[in-house]
């Protein structure tokens, strides 16, 4: 386990908070990316059909 | 073949399809390393084991500036040459500029409150990069509030614009106001490198991962935003039908 002294705690909520914000931010665009995705090949199924 | 074939969302479409792959690999490969190999780094003597902070603060406040200036330069070529597509990436952009900015204050604050003895300073770069931050959502916000996707581009083009001054004081801020608390450019072409190899190569590691993070989004977003237009357009013509 590495030692990260008395500074832990700094450290650790520096990593968590980055850490948090690019996951929700690689969901929250891939989220959309799909409900277009989906919402469009829909619309284009029903133009087809 | 010229550079303006891609402004065609057909070929975009196609062409970034082809890309991601790559992008997202790349992406996955290099932001964690370089994050898991900064958080491996020795302690240094004088900050402890905050210098790992520096492996998030720095890849994030750099993509912060250079992800308003890839804005700014989709943003002219909508203004000059009307290309759609350039303005859906100007507007996919922004939130991931935006998520930048705010790691780039938060780890900065967390890191300054053990270093500088405060959590936040009105000093010349802190202070640029929250406004920065403010014209990060004020653009957003400003493509959220025009319904007519050409006059939304047209108006946030201006406001990207006019953002410019600040993304390029976040920059310079350092060099114009000496008297802030900030320290100057860690990693530097002109002046030589002030930071030894142990923590530069992880960082640089970080720096291009972040870079790559940013590519593999800015693509997913915008072909989302091309998605959106086309799936606008067919409701429309149903409409009209």
């Amino acid at each position: 386990m590495i030692d990260l002294g008395k500074y832990a705690g700094t450290v650790l909520a520096a990593y968590g908070i980055s850490v948090l914000l690019l996951v929700g931010l690689v969901w929250h665009s891939i989220a959309a990316n799909t409900r277009a995705r989906r919402a469009l090949e829909k619309q284009e199924g029903r133009k087809d059909a | 073949m010229s550079i303006w074939e891609y402004a065609n969302p057909v070929k975009f479409m196609r062409t970034s399809g082809a890309i991601l792959p790559f992008a997202v690999a790349g992406a996955v490969v290099c932001t964690v390393g370089g994050v898991v190999w900064g958080f491996l780094t020795p302690d240094d003597f004088r900050q402890g084991s905050t210098v790992k902070i520096v492996f998030l603060h720095v890849p994030a406040a750099m993509m912060a500036i250079n992800i308003w200036v890839m804005m700014l330069v989709a943003s002219l070529i909508w203004l000059i040459r009307r290309h759609h597509v350039s303005a859906l990436a100007a507007k996919a952009a922004a939130p991931i500029g935006a998520v930048m900015t705010l790691i780039a204050l938060a780890t900065g604050a967390i890191w300054g409150q053990p270093m500088w003895g405060t959590w936040w300073e009105w000093d010349p770069r802190l202070t640029s990069f929250l406004i920065l931050l403010l014209f990060y959502l004020g653009y957003i916000a400003l493509w959220a509030s025009v319904e007519d996707v050409d006059s939304a581009a047209d108006l946030t083009g201006v406001l990207c614009l006019v953002g410019s001054v600040f993304a390029l004081l976040s920059r310079y801020a350092v060099l114009f106001w000496n008297q802030g608390l900030h320290q100057g450019a860690s990693l530097s072409v002109q002046s030589g490198e002030r930071m030894s190899a142990i923590y530069r190569y992880p960082l640089y590691l970080s720096m291009l991962g972040f870079l790559l993070l940013f590519v593999a989004l800015v693509l997913i977003r915008t072909r989302t935003e091309i998605r959106r237009r086309r799936l606008a357009a067919l409701q429309a013509r149903e409409m009209r039908a």
